[in-house]
């Protein structure tokens, strides 16, 4: 039993310490962003890469969800008929919960990771060390533009998202299943409110943020060679996922 | 002059620098030499400012660097170049790109005078302008050595570490490693620090010597003096002794 308590102490006070740890690395690479030099290529460089390059798989992500929720809607709804409704499902689900929520654990899984991999690789072959001696600092150089990126990023990814899942919605909802066009728009005109649109904005602003602190972080940090960096790209995937969703919960409960 | 005053560092509680004192003459290459573990890269590394002793002094002309902060500490580092033992070139830059960094990043010269000076150095290294578009990655060994050399030497530092320089290279491109160091050194007279365990090599280079074991400096002198040194560990370890105690 005393075995059992002294594990669980010691692991909530390594996760205290860990926390504490992220958050002084989190205002230790923000503050970067109010010393110059400005690093605006930096960082165009990484809305390129985090924000342009998972717009496929966003693309992708949001039509099969969008088009399984009018799937799954329409026989839901058809049982009370009120399959013009099918709309307002659709899009307040997207817009509230899975817009947000979807996008960040695709960015997570696709930029995520490879942020981690590359940061990691930087630490285990001393490049981070290499700048460090050239008195150029790795936080403002390599960290804050990849934050900076995700809280940009992540946003519009999560409107793209919601913009392409409400068409996939409509594409089966509509065009196969022959809800009215009418009452699959108008049904969401009515039901969506700007606090489900500035609910989800916020979720999309916390997650792009953790995402891309966990990233950092782990890279950032990364010690044994090869396995460390699999370790860390690893741990960066499943952290991230794990907090986004907690987030979720969190942030729900305060917008609902 | 670099002078190193009672340095102490454990890491884990194993204890890695012992309470080393050295001193390091301006304008000359002092090599330190000790067997792998010795912890010569981690007194290294506390030169180049990138870890904190837990103990002791590192005066730079007579500024102590492991108390400097913010802009001291970023001056101080101004006037150092490393040479990391693995190059640590950037491999998202090409070879010029890597060796014109310092130059984008701390001096406010024309893009053309960047270029320059980095071409000059890498000629200056011996390397062909060919290389200078291809990614680290795509040259061999010897020429990332080359290019970090170069790159350590662009902003004309007064201090240039190296941490192995010649690890892991072939006999004549050791040579050729070697060579250049003594050439940009007659060329440029920084004060230079190598760390390695390539014996005798290395002693080609150095105008002195200081030997490394278990955290503390146990011999420093010029090449001969060392050669000549009756120390049974430090004769032991240039005649490369086996050590049943680590076997």
């Amino acid at each position: 039993m005393t075995a059992l308590l002294r594990r669980f102490g010691h692991f909530f006070l390594s996760l205290a310490q860990e926390t504490g740890r992220a958050m002084l690395f989190l205002f230790a690479a923000l503050a970067q962003a109010f010393v110059p030099p400005y690093r605006f290529r930096r960082l165009w460089q990484e809305i390129y890469f985090i924000g342009c390059k998972s717009l496929l798989i966003i693309f992708l992500t949001a039509a099969f969800t969008g088009m399984v929720l009018a799937l799954q809607g329409y026989y839901t709804l058809r049982k009370y008929g009120s399959e013009s409704a099918l709309g307002s499902v659709v899009a307040l689900s997207l817009i509230r919960e899975l817009g947000p929520v979807l996008a960040a654990l695709m960015v997570s899984g696709r930029a995520g990771s490879a942020i981690t991999a590359e940061i990691g690789i930087m630490r285990i072959t001393e490049q981070l060390d290499a700048m460090d001696t050239m008195a150029v600092n790795p936080l403002q150089y390599v960290v804050m533009p990849k934050l900076l990126a995700g809280i940009i990023s992540v946003p519009l990814l999560t409107a793209i998202f919601n913009v392409v899942g409400i068409l996939g919605g409509f594409l089966v909802g509509v065009l196969l299943l022959g809800v009215s066009s009418g009452s699959y728009f108008s049904g969401m005109t009515q039901s969506v409110v700007s606090l489900d649109v500035n609910g989800g904005f916020v979720k999309s602003l916390v997650f792009g943020l953790t995402i891309m602190l966990v990233a950092c972080y782990h890279g950032y940090f990364t010690e044994r060679g090869a396995e460390g960096v699999s370790y860390a790209t690893t741990r960066t995937v499943v952290v991230s996922a794990i907090l986004v969703l907690a987030w979720d919960y969190v942030l729900t409960s305060f917008f609902m | 002059m670099i002078k190193i005053i009672e340095l102490f560092r454990s890491f884990n509680g194993h204890q890695v620098l012992n309470g080393i004192d050295l001193e390091v003459p301006a304008g000359k290459i002092t090599v330190v030499i000790g067997k792998s573990g010795a912890g010569k890269s981690v007194l290294l590394k506390h030169i180049a400012g990138l870890l904190k002793p837990d103990q002791g002094r590192i005066l730079i002309d007579g500024l102590d660097f492991t108390r400097a902060r913010g802009r001291e500490l970023q001056a101080i580092k101004k006037r150092f170049g490393v040479l990391f033992q693995g190059g640590a070139l950037f491999d998202s830059l090409t070879v010029l790109e890597n060796v014109a960094f310092p130059l984008r990043e701390k001096t406010s010269l024309a893009e053309g005078e960047i270029l320059s000076r980095a071409r000059q150095r890498l000629a200056q290294v011996n390397l062909p302008p060919e290389v200078e578009s291809n990614y680290p990655d795509e040259v061999s060994g010897g020429m990332k050595k080359r290019v970090a050399l170069a790159r350590a030497l662009v902003q004309e530092p007064e201090i240039v570490l190296f941490d192995e320089p010649v690890t892991g290279l072939d006999p004549p491109m050791m040579n050729t490693v070697f060579h250049l160091i003594t050439k940009t050194h007659q060329e440029s007279g920084y004060t230079g620090m190598v760390v390695s365990h390539d014996i005798p090599a290395v002693f080609q280079i150095a105008h002195y010597v200081a030997m490394l074991h278990h955290g503390r400096i146990v011999a420093c002198g010029t090449p001969a003096e060392i050669q000549q040194n009756p120390d049974p560990v430090v004769q032991g370890f240039l005649r490369g002794e086996i050590d049943f105690q680590e076997t």
